[in-house]
């Protein structure tokens, strides 16, 4: 329930039992292609457009964290998800092939935290049994809408980073067996006036360091109870930009604590200069990567800190600021709870 | 209109920028500059032995061979957009591969191709110029003024 401003803990525990994640090519060459259950090898997918290729990555990854459960489809109540395209088709195209009840989101890159997090509190009052909550991006499709044709030969700076294709769902449920949703914490807009899109990680540092300084205010604990704490896309140069921010607040993370999804998922050498970004990108590697090693007792305890960019084209080329956000969830092992 | 922002945002997002400039990793000018000299020139180079193989064998003079030599650049670089090369040249090479007319072409093909799924008039047509757009219309302006300022001189400069 409500503790302090702008965080909720979960009394009733709702459990994540079980999860889909889907990549493509490039995920596939990459760090923890052994985390999908599903890959790619077309960026295309068979479809004739990047945005139906996304669509299709979303149903893939619904589909499989169902099939993968021991419930039916016509038992989940809501379908909670979005993505980064105009008025994210892709995802209400996938809530249509679906067939549930639908709450479509975009908080960019935060929104797989914001889903989770809405789904914990939705199962937490008991509104429903069965959530399906995820969120998926492409590349190209990203590409497209946000920066320069796929094959444009531009040259982009050592800042930015690479939109993850893929797609990330995750099952809750009242009970069962998995690893369980024990608070969340939902961010503001942090607006330091950083106006380079090319330089997310270094516009999302500071909503990161707002949203996790909140957490364990709120909640009063200490880093020390997470193995670790999980950003979404803040690649090289957001995360040591906030981890020099939190140890100056105060905040004693160990440099191996503090992980991020944008730089697990790929390997060194591939040419995503400072990392690894987009709503599947913490989707993915959360729901595939760190779930899989909580499932396997490495983990107990994590916080997943899932970061947002919410400009537009528009927003940039008007000269307006990038407003970030940033979601943190807290996910335990079901035996330690 | 940045730097006025900059100047009216609130200490601590200032302070924040000052940080986060800090942090930035920076491009690498120079080593970016000699990139591009390298690739840039060889591009020319290789323009050079196109024209010198149109004036040989298809009896060109120096003055009429720039078309074909453009056109046939632009070919090439049709191709290797197409084939999706293009792009991984651009990142190595920066303005070496976008100054030259084959960074034009390239402007204009890779928007060409990325929204042919919204039809060829509104997709295709539209969004053609969308990146190259900017160049013609300000190469035709300033040749324009430049035009202009000689036709003053000649007529009024006594030049």
């Amino acid at each position: 329930m409500l503790t302090g401003h702008q965080t909720w803990v979960f009394n009733n525990k709702p459990v994540i039992i079980s999860t889909g994640t889907v990549g493509g090519p490039f995920e596939a060459n990459g760090n923890i292609p052994n985390d999908f259950d599903l890959l790619h090898d077309d960026m295309w997918l068979k479809q004739d457009s990047f945005e139906k290729a996304q669509q299709t990555l979303m149903e893939e990854a619904c589909q499989t964290a169902v099939k993968k459960s021991s419930i039916e489809k016509e038992q989940v109540q809501f379908f909670i998800s979005g993505d980064l395209i105009n008025q994210i088709t892709p995802t209400s195209f996938a809530a249509k092939t679906i067939g549930i009840p639908y709450f479509g989101l975009f908080n960019a890159c935060a929104t797989s935290m914001e889903s989770l997090a809405l789904s914990a509190m939705i199962i937490n009052a008991k509104g429903a049994n069965y959530i399906l909550s995820g969120t998926s991006s492409h590349n190209a499709a990203a590409e497209k809408q946000f920066r320069y044709p796929t094959e444009y030969g531009g040259q982009k700076p050592p800042t930015a980073q690479w939109t993850v294709t893929g797609a990330g769902c995750a099952l809750v449920a009242q009970d069962g067996q998995g690893p369980k949703i024990t608070s969340a914490t939902i961010g503001k807009i942090i607006d330091m006036g950083i106006t380079d899109p090319f330089n997310m990680g270094g516009a999302m540092a500071p909503a990161a360091v707002h949203t996790i300084e909140t957490h364990f205010k709120e909640r009063n604990i200490d880093p020390s109870y997470y193995d670790l704490i999980i950003t979404g896309d803040l690649g090289h140069i957001g995360r040591e930009i906030s981890l020099d921010l939190l140890k100056k607040r105060g905040l004693s993370i160990q440099e191996n604590q503090y992980v991020d999804c944008g730089l697990t998922i790929y390997r060194e050498g591939q040419p995503v200069l400072a990392g690894a970004s987009g709503p599947a990108c913490s989707a993915v590697v959360t729901y595939g990567h760190f779930l899989n090693r909580m499932k396997k007792g490495d983990l107990h305890r994590i916080l997943v800190v899932a970061t947002g960019a919410l400009h537009s084209p528009l927003s940039i080329q008007q000269n307006d600021p990038i407003p970030c956000i940033a979601h943190a969830v807290s996910i335990e092992s079901g035996s330690d709870v | 209109m940045a730097d006025k922002k900059k100047k009216n945002a609130p200490p601590d997002a200032q302070e924040y920028q000052a940080f986060q400039q800090q942090r930035e990793v920076q491009r690498p000018i120079v080593k970016n500059c000699i990139k591009a000299f390298f690739v840039g020139g060889f591009i020319c180079f290789i323009g050079q032995i196109i024209s010198t193989f149109y004036i040989y064998f298809f009896h060109f003079t120096e003055q009429t061979v720039g078309n074909p030599t453009v056109a046939t650049l632009i070919f090439i670089t049709m191709l290797f957009t197409g084939f999706g090369f293009y792009d991984r040249i651009g990142q190595f090479a920066g303005a070496g591969s976008a100054v030259p007319v084959t960074g034009f072409g390239n402007a204009v093909i890779s928007a060409a191709i990325e929204h042919r799924t919204e039809g060829f008039i509104l997709g295709v047509g539209t969004n053609m110029f969308k990146l190259a757009g900017p160049v013609i219309v300000y190469g035709v302006f300033s040749a324009f003024v430049v035009a202009l300022i000689k036709t003053i001189l000649i007529q009024w400069g006594g030049l």
